[in-house]
């Protein structure tokens, strides 16, 4: 296994896929909640044995949803929303400016009719 | 695959509220040279165009002031010092906002910017900003949103903007 080159650039489909987990969406709102935690601190919330937590850690890390730092000999976990910000900009903001967009023509129509 | 199949609590509710004063990470593939992003953190015609319109003021040395001033350069919104620094690779310095006196008022907290070259013409930034323990309001100011409009805003800078300044 190559590790250095962990993760892909700006690969929508490991964000998409690791999301669609309930565990690992678990995971992100516990960090969300306290970033820079352990895996044993992670470990004791969800139900999991302690290589199925690694397990999910690793595909939001490669996902580059979950970034690991080292403080001492503790590898703490943080939540990286940059990802999700960025899939909300190219798959959200579009449409939602489309739906602004016909909201106006749609005030233009009714206004002109009267 | 039979640790994606057990999965016994899954978030209806989501998540409680988060605390911003734990530190905050913010990584971003940027297509650009370490150089280019560097001059991006530390050249006010850069952090003009994504960051707030703030004019940096730095020489990228430690131990010297690193200032934000307004657009109009009339009003000083940071005056900090470089912590530390390695040109085109890691940058830390002071962070405390004075534009605004509840934050003005919380201790200086700490900012890091680190550059890592990867394959591809692509570099890695990471943004921690910490030692936010003292100073709620300013953790809650900058969290989520705040910096992660920083950050898209100079990917987009650095990968779509003016060649003859970005590089």
């Amino acid at each position: 296994m190559v590790t250095y080159a962990r993760r892909v650039v700006d690969d929508e489909d490991a964000v998409f896929k690791a999301l669609a987990d309930p565990t690992r969406r678990r995971l992100l709102d516990l960090l969300f909640e306290a970033g820079g935690r352990t895996q044993t601190d992670l470990e004791s919330h969800i139900e999991m044995s302690r290589y199925g937590v690694a397990k999910h850690l690793k595909v939001l890390e490669d996902a580059g949803l979950v970034v690991t730092r080292r403080n001492g000999r503790e590898k703490l976990h943080h939540l990286n929303p940059v990802p999700i910000q960025l899939i909300h900009e190219r798959w959200i903001d579009k449409y939602t400016q489309g739906r602004a967009a016909a909201l106006i023509e749609l005030k233009h129509e009714l206004e002109d009719e009267r | 695959m039979s640790t994606e199949d057990a999965t016994p609590e899954p978030t209806s509710t989501g998540p409680t509220a988060p605390d911003p004063t734990r530190p905050q990470v913010y990584q971003i593939f940027i297509r650009a040279t370490p150089e280019a992003i560097w001059e991006a953190i530390t050249r006010p015609e850069f952090t003009t165009r994504y960051f707030h319109g703030a004019r940096v003021e730095t020489t990228g040395e430690v131990g010297t002031p690193f200032r934000y001033l307004s657009p109009d350069g009339t009003a000083v919104w940071g005056d900090e010092t470089v912590l530390e620094a390695e040109p085109g690779r890691r940058l830390v310095v002071g962070w405390r906002s004075l534009y605004d006196p509840r934050f003005a008022a919380e201790p200086a907290s700490r900012v890091s910017w680190e550059i890592d070259p990867q394959d591809g013409g692509y570099c890695l930034l990471t943004v921690v900003h910490d030692r936010l323990e003292s100073s709620p309001a300013t953790a809650a100011n900058v969290q989520g949103p705040g910096w992660m409009m920083v950050l898209s805003g100079l990917k987009t800078l650095l990968e779509t903007g003016d060649p003859l300044v970005a590089r």
